[in-house]
């Protein structure tokens, strides 16, 4: 490899990192949203004849994590801005039910994104009612034909429905659905029976406009989609990298998505892929051992990884609730059953394992505690001796035969004790 | 504005000062000169008199009503002081609604001459706060600077529909509070009997009569007494006039003839005040203009003469219209014109009124002449309020150019005249024959003015529909056009004219304080663009939001409420009613139509005014804050709710005259609850003050309301008016489509049937309907540019607009989930059949599914992963969960049924 050969292509590994990142962490939006025309014409036409026609209109997107409401909505308006008589009409009023938690706030923010505020002069927010009533004239005031439309997008709609009352969306849809200013009322729902949460009088005034969002993508199109995502563009300045990029990612994707297609929605193979954007730095072209152990970092255990940094000790006693919650059924156990059937062990193996002290054991039990692998019942009765408070296990059995696997030098002992209550 | 030592809470007083001047036996009445208010803490006490300008105190500490005073007198009890009174309005207890018809920015401390018959002129004597400044200022001067603030300045008269401009006379001339000279009009009042005959006939037969006061003959004075006449009851009437020929006191006779004979003199002393050397010339000019105006033949030419006249003068404007008909004009009454007009230009001052003075001379004659006296009689009947209408804004308006009004008038008048019955114009004649110079003197401010008056309001009117196109005008336009086609051209025609006048000119209807001024929505740069084709048309006609001409199918709860509300208005009285219905059956639109006809009737005078509101329980943040916007909306304050409700309590409960009925609207009641339910007791209780005039009507979704959430006290004052919407039925759904449409064919019959029988099955909710079938335009629209159809919306389309709207979409959503999420559903299912319950912890399916995993030849997922598959489905609502604290412990149920899962995944 030429010395000037290797600059290029850190050059063009850099500028493909870049692109990627771009794409899966920045969200950038894709030309067209995949699969998704109906949906995407529908709203468009909607957004449109709010924007052009003065039609208030109301509609909820409705679709599980991760199956592309926001980039659907990111697609509509850009298109929709990108219209002529649309471009300067259109004001946009977003909210997030994470962030306007109740109506107050939310009327603030309406407020100003519209840039209301300043016309009331140096009072720029006052009470709730105040607030309310102003923002209420303010849209009353406004007609079909001469004021500009407003499209309130209302991200975690469902939050917005267990605001008091739901006097925002009352008030938003009773604009929609009366001779005032246009507005189109869009919500972004993951909730299926969204329209069950909002009360009779709101529901009434809702249009009843769904748009669902489900992926139903086939495993090809799923494998195409992945591609399309990872592939650098035709106009990448270094063809010849592109191209040998572009292969790698077609040869090795039909393969590794399949363990992602089956469990994982379309957002999570992008995770998957950030990973491998990474790993491309040292090596410039995907490989599919990359994918794999991204795969497989995505896949992981979280409590199985935890598992890992335990002492002997602490496993012991791990090993030791498990086999009471096979003696009793998963019934609940407390730190002086754990430590009996952890001295029963002791007592029969005791030359390979050292003999704890009771404290010890104990501290050893609530580091466990804190790692939240045991946790107690029922706090409610607090009166107890800690020893004797009662605990469950957080942790299936495979998880615990896995992580003794791996466990680095773990002693036979224990393994087989792990294995048979009576090893 | 606590600059009226009144707001204090101090006790005050009443005490009569000296002996009665007059005594009504029949009503047992004592009359009084002046009365001395004695106010706790201070030395000096205040009197006031008839004649006087005085303070009333009102439900606005800030603002108390203003008033002249006319009369004093007391029951035989002697405990009860009763005050009759000429009342006069703020802007703030103009309706809001017609503030704007003002079309200026009002002055702080301006006032206006308050004319409606309605109202209640009699006040409870020891509500006088005590006396006021008044001072009249001509329509076309501005307001005086540097005066003190106590001094209110009055300028236009208010007739609740419009302003117009006042006529000096109506007011007492200005004179000073401190010491008003009622004796000094004494004898000249006395010396001006009313006959009994000429009043009874007014009173019953409401036409115009003229009387003279000395002579007994009629006489346009008279306009002013049937105007006080119509205000009381005939009986009322009688016993005034009784009075008035018992008694010697020269007030007593003020309650039968308000202003006329008094005012007439009165009037004349002003005249001659500021005439002062012109008189000799305004005397002559009317004994020529009076002939001229009865020899005339035309008489739209002598207006136009008198524009042409003016236009040489370069204080006054003209017209250029017409000048042709100066031909026909006469010479001498050209030649009073040019005399007066050159007074005028001396003195800016007194050509106002002068120039006054010989346009109604001029007028006097002209209508004369043309039968126009008959002219008035349907005008006052109209609007009695024009009656009284000054001609100072129309001197104002002479200033500037606006001659092309006086045009429409005459034309207006001709009209008019035509309908007049020909004797009385014949009496008219006489009167104006013979009596000339007394007319002239004062006694002509009726019927000369009201060319003028008819010339002001028409055009006023017409500058507003111009400029606001609101329904109260557009009423009043119609029913000017409809009788006539020629003046609505006319007054079109002024109305193009550009207007110069200070009062019109100014920006419309600017709110009082920067404080409320309310932003709006930016008006977007491109105007929306109509409907194009049918299918745009109907969707833009079915949308909720359109306002049907017509409510179809609820024709019945239309006229029950209308009743109820109509005779509650005619009756001055309050009442609750209850109207209850699923949403979406047409409370709320009914009771707004409502309310539209009846304002529309009450535009027309055939019902009292009354002040329509509306809140609505859901558009606030808190069921106190009803108080706060029920303030607001009646008279524009500011609150808090406490302090409101305080207000509101006072302003309901106290004997105030000057009140028009409140309907008030409260939509969504069941969130006014509070846990005392007094706000929803006061909103019940008021109405049920004899004072209050207060309707309410009340709309919630549940029938039993009253029942169910009300204490005892609150319920019984609702009452038993109630009135329940019941859903659509599928017809009336139909009709309701139908008539939106209204002959837009867009739909096929069968479609229309069934999407009207389906939403009367499912909720009969008039909003679902119109929205299916707005969605259904769209499909057939998009389906449309596919293959050829019909055009119309077929039952396919409908079909396709249904299932989106009402299926479920758990079946779509569990088909299109993830291999893992099936089958974590499986797993579920086989977990609740193992444990025979519907619910099972995390750990319990994690096992089963695990078991799927490896039956399905998969790789058994770890229990992070297995998680995350779970909170998805719960995020979807598939599965109910608990908090993900849990964990492993985390108890799942199904949120569908079984059997749709296992539907859903065999189908797959």
């Amino acid at each position: 490899m030429s010395k000037r050969r290797s600059l290029t292509e850190a050059q063009c590994v850099s500028l493909a990192q870049k692109l990627l990142r771009e794409r899966l962490c920045h969200q950038k939006l894709p030309d067209r949203p995949l699969a998704l025309d109906s949906q995407y014409k529908h709203l468009l036409e909607l957004l449109r004849r709010t924007a052009v026609h003065g039609e208030s209109n109301s509609v909820l997107i409705v679709g599980p994590r991760g199956s592309g409401k926001t980039m659907l909505l990111g697609c509509v308006l850009r298109e929709l801005m990108s219209l002529k008589e649309a471009q300067k009409n259109v004001l946009l009023v977003e909210l997030n039910g994470l962030l306007q938690t109740d109506d107050k706030i939310a009327l603030k923010e309406i407020t100003r994104q519209l840039h209301l505020e300043n016309v009331v002069g140096d009072k720029v927010f006052g009470s709730f009612a105040e607030n309310l009533a102003f923002l209420l004239e303010a849209l009353k005031k406004g007609d079909k034909s001469s004021s500009r439309p407003v499209v309130f997008v209302l991200d975690e709609f469902d939050l917005f429905a267990h605001h008091k009352n739901q006097t925002l969306l009352y008030n938003l849809l009773d604009v929609s659905q009366s001779a005032q200013t246009p507005v189109a009322v869009l919500g972004l729902t993951c909730r299926l029976d969204v329209l069950e949460l909002l009360e009779k009088r709101v529901k009434s005034r809702f249009s009843h406009r769904q748009i669902h969002l489900f992926s139903s993508l086939s495993f090809a199109q799923y494998v195409d989609a992945v591609r399309a995502q990872l592939s650098l563009p035709p106009d990448f300045p270094d063809p010849k990298f592109s191209d040998a990029w572009n292969h790698s990612v077609t040869v090795h994707t039909q393969h590794t998505s399949r363990s992602v297609f089956t469990n994982k929605s379309y957002t999570q193979s992008l995770f998957l892929t950030s990973f491998s954007v990474r790993v491309s730095v040292s090596h410039s072209t995907l490989h599919e051992a990359d994918l794999l152990e991204a795969s497989r970092l995505i896949s992981a255990d979280s409590k199985a990884i935890i598992l890992h940094g335990l002492s002997i000790l602490e496993l012991c006693l791990i090993i030791a609730m498990k086999h009471l919650n096979d003696t009793y059924d998963g019934e609940p156990f407390n730190f002086q059953m754990v430590h009996n059937e952890f001295k029963k062990f002791i007592q029969r193996k005791s030359h390979s394992i050292h003999k704890f002290e009771k404290p010890v054991v104990m501290k050893a039990f609530e580091h466990l505690l804190q790692l939240e692998l045991v946790r107690p019942v029922d706090s409610g009765v607090c009166k107890v001796q800690r020893e004797y408070q009662l605990m469950r296990l957080m942790l299936e059995h495979g998880q615990v035969m896995e992580a003794l696997q791996r466990y680095p030098q773990c002693p036979t002992d224990v393994k087989q004790w792990a294995l048979s209550a009576f090893a | 504005m606590s600059r009226y030592i009144t707001r204090l809470r101090m006790r005050r007083t009443y005490k009569w000062n000296g002996r009665p001047v007059g005594e009504d036996r029949k009503l047992k009445r004592k009359y009084y000169e002046s009365m001395s208010i004695s106010v706790e803490g201070k030395t000096e006490d205040a009197t006031v008199s008839s004649g006087q300008y005085i303070l009333i105190e009102g439900d606005d500490d800030d603002n108390p009503f203003v008033a002249q005073l006319h009369k004093l007198y007391t029951d035989d009890s002697g405990k009860k002081k009763t005050a009759v009174v000429q009342w006069f309005v703020r802007m703030c207890e103009v309706p809001q609604n017609k503030r704007k018809l003002l079309g200026r920015d009002p002055h702080p401390q301006e006032i206006f001459f308050y004319q409606d018959r309605s109202c209640d002129n009699e006040v409870d004597g020891e509500t006088i706060l005590g006396a006021v400044q008044i001072e009249y200022v001509p329509a076309e001067n501005s307001f005086p600077e540097g005066k003190s603030k106590d001094i209110l300045f009055v300028k236009l008269l208010w007739d609740t529909k419009s302003f117009k401009a006042l006529d000096p006379e109506l007011m007492q001339p200005p004179q000073s509070p401190k010491s008003p000279p009622p004796s000094s009009r004494g004898p000249q009042t006395r010396a001006l009997p009313t006959p009994d005959l000429s009043v009874m006939k007014r009173a019953m037969s409401g036409t115009l009569t003229r009387g003279s006061m000395s002579t007994g003959k009629m006489n346009s004075s008279e306009a002013e007494s049937l105007h006080s006449a119509s205000k009381l009851s005939a009986a009322k009437a009688l016993s005034a006039k009784r009075r008035s020929r018992a008694s010697s006191g020269p007030h007593v006779r003020k309650k039968l003839d308000l202003c006329s004979p008094t005012k007439n003199v009165s009037r004349d002393d002003v005249l001659g005040e500021i005439l002062d050397e012109h008189t000799e010339k305004t005397l002559t000019s009317k004994l020529n203009t009076s002939p001229t105006g009865r020899i005339s033949i035309s008489i739209r030419l002598t207006p136009l003469n008198l524009n042409e006249e003016e236009r040489v003068f370069p204080l006054s404007s003209h017209s250029p219209d017409k000048p042709k008909l100066t031909a026909h004009d006469k010479d001498d009454a050209t030649s009073v014109f040019l005399g007066v007009q050159s007074i005028g230009d001396d003195d800016p001052d007194s050509l106002i009124n002068t120039s006054r003075t010989p346009r109604k001379r001029e007028a006097t004659p002209r209508r004369a002449g043309l039968r126009g006296l008959k002219a008035r009689t349907p005008s006052r009947r109209k609007d009695s309020a024009a009656l009284r209408e000054p001609a100072l804004a129309a001197l104002a308006e002479e200033e500037h150019e606006d001659s092309p009004i006086q045009t429409a008038a005459t034309p207006r008048s001709k009209r008019k005249s035509a309908q007049l019955v020909s004797s009385r114009i014949r009496k008219q004649l006489n009167v104006l024959g013979n009596k000339v110079d007394r007319l002239s003197d004062g006694d002509d401010d009726d019927d000369c003015f009201i060319p003028t008056k008819t010339d002001l309001q028409s055009s006023s009117d017409e500058e507003e529909e111009a400029k606001i196109d609101s329904e109260d005008e557009l009423i009043v336009k119609k029913r000017r056009g409809s009788r006539t086609p020629r003046s609505t051209e006319k007054t079109r025609v002024t109305a193009r004219t550009p207007r110069k006048t200070p009062i019109k000119k100014t920006a419309p209807a600017t709110p009082r304080t920067p404080r409320h001024a309310t932003p709006s929505i930016p008006s977007r740069s491109a105007p929306a663009r109509k409907p194009g084709n049918v299918l745009e048309e109907a969707r833009a006609r079915l949308h909720v939001s359109s306002v049907p001409e017509s409510l179809p199918c609820r024709e019945q709860e239309f006229q029950d409420i209308y009743n109820f509300v109509e005779s509650k208005v005619i009756d001055g009285t309050g009442g609750c009613m209850y109207i209850s219905g699923v949403p979406g059956t047409g409370k709320t639109a009914t009771v707004h139509e409502v309310v539209r006809s009846l304002q529309q009737s009450a535009e027309q005078d055939e019902i009292p005014h009354f002040h329509f509101i509306e809140i609505n329980g859901m558009k606030m943040t808190d069921p106190h804050q009803a108080y706060v916007q029920i303030l607001q909306k009646l008279t524009d304050q500011k609150a808090t709710p406490d302090h409101a409700a305080a207000l509101l309590e006072k302003r309901f409960s106290a004997p105030a005259p000057k009140k028009e009925t409140t309907v008030l609207l409260v939509d969504e009641l069941d969130l006014l609850w509070t846990r005392k339910q007094n706000v929803m007791y006061n909103l019940f209780d008021w109405p049920t003050r004899r004072n209050a005039r207060l309707v309410v009507l009340t709309i919630a979704n549940t029938m039993d309301l009253p029942e169910r959430i009300m204490i005892n006290r609150v319920a019984s004052r609702l009452g038993l008016t109630r009135m329940s919407f019941q859903p659509y039925t599928f017809k009336q759904l139909q009709q309701i489509i139908t008539s939106r449409l209204n002959r837009v064919k867009a739909f096929e019959e069968d479609a229309l049937q069934l999407v009207s029988r389906k939403v009367a099955a499912l909720s009969g909710d008039a909003r679902r309907c119109l929205d299916i079938c707005r969605r259904a335009t769209e499909i057939c629209e998009h389906s449309g540019s596919q293959k050829n159809g019909s055009g119309l919306v077929g039952m396919s389309h409908v079909m396709e607009a249904l299932d989106e709207m009402f299926s479920s979409s758990y079946i779509a959503a569990i088909r299109c989930a993830s291999v893992q999420e099936q089958l974590f559903l499986r797993a579920v299912i086989a977990e609740f059949r193992r444990l025979g319950l519907e619910e099972a912890t995390f750990q319990q399916v994690f096992v089963q599914h695990q078991a799927l995993c490896r039956v399905e030849g998969l790789q058994p997922v770890s229990v992070s992963e297995g998680l995350a598959v779970c909170q998805r489905l719960g995020s979807c609502r598939l599965l109910l969960l608990e908090g993900s604290r849990l964990d492993l412990f985390l108890r799942i149920r199904l949120n569908v049924s079984q059997d749709d899962v296992l539907y859903a995944l065999k189908a797959d």
